[in-house]
């Protein structure tokens, strides 16, 4: 797999905003200089390339009067499988790493409710028998979130 | 809050949007509204801050950024705002929190999301925060990522 300088300049402007118009593909392909069947084929390939995980519409739980919250388990080595497939099962979680520490599972909770988040960070702990460390934001200082490609 | 109608449309979208010359048509069928109603209300939804962005979610990884450090810094909460703000405005931090300590495993209120092409430029960039936060910096850590578990995005519950 190999990114040419057109893929680049594609997931540079991707990561920003789309216009909200009927053929918003067909504007970004006239502001990168390439017809719209290329952009759009571009990032169809992309996308099955697993090089693009989504594309869509980011929501923000929070405005839908739900709520984000940063979690940690210290998971034992030869439990971390087993333990990974209860977390992943619950819909709320929506994004995990493993991470380089005794905290070495940390995972993001999305619900619709702030009482979803207790509600779903308390049946892990149930289902796992591990403390579930919880760390919601308490001040965002940057909202940006671009990689240069 | 959102009403039946903006929980039908998120439903529809949080996979994604179809990769198509004409994506909201296409929606818009699928739920039986019509294309310019469709708009309307997306455009709403933005306004109201529950969609930030229409936009692509990029592999890191596949991008050679491969090493990605979750740093985490125990500062003074009544100098927080300040610092958070600098470390924030930094170009390659792309998150940054105050967050709870959870105490006494956890020291640390401050996070700061950094990646780097490898663990040797993150480290760089993690020595430039230090600098900055000097002594009033009384404990850090950095927690590097070392495999995606999962990464879906927000999931509605299906309602009954």
């Amino acid at each position: 797999m190999t990114l040419d300088a057109t893929d680049r300049a594609i997931l540079n402007r991707m990561q920003d905003d789309l216009p909200l118009t009927a053929h918003p593909f067909a504007s970004v392909a006239q502001e990168l200089g390439i017809t719209e069947d290329e952009l759009l084929s571009r990032l169809v390939r992309m996308k099955e390339q697993r090089i693009i995980t989504r594309f869509g519409p980011f929501f923000d739980a929070a405005a839908m009067g739900g709520a984000f919250c940063l979690c940690a388990m210290a998971v034992p080595g030869d439990e971390f499988e087993t333990v990974l497939t209860k977390v992943n099962a619950h819909p709320e979680v929506a994004h995990n790493y493993e991470r380089t520490h005794r905290l070495n599972m940390w995972f993001v909770l999305a619900t619709e409710t702030p009482e979803g988040i207790e509600a779903a960070a308390d049946a892990i702990e149930r289902e796992t028998g591990i403390e579930v460390l919880r760390f919601p934001k308490l001040q965002e200082f940057f909202i940006g979130f671009r990689v240069a490609a | 809050m959102i009403d039946a109608k903006d929980r039908e449309i998120i439903e529809a979208l949080q996979g994604g949007l179809p990769l198509v010359p004409a994506p909201y048509a296409a929606v818009a069928e699928t739920l039986g509204l019509d294309e310019d109603a469709l708009l309307f209300r997306l455009a709403e939804l933005k306004s109201r801050g529950v969609i930030r962005r229409i936009a692509a979610a990029p592999n890191h990884y596949k991008l050679g950024m491969t090493a990605n450090g979750m740093t985490v810094w125990d500062v003074e909460d009544s100098q927080i705002a300040e610092l958070g703000t600098r470390i924030g405005a930094l170009p390659f931090v792309t998150h940054c929190y105050e967050r709870p300590r959870a105490l006494p495993d956890w020291p640390y209120n401050l996070f700061a999301m950094v990646h780097g092409s490898d663990r040797d430029e993150v480290e760089e960039k993690r020595a430039e925060i230090t600098a900055i936060l000097g002594e009033t910096c009384r404990a850090k850590d950095i927690l590097y990522s070392t495999r995606i578990l999962k990464k879906t995005g927000l999931r509605l519950k299906t309602k009954g």
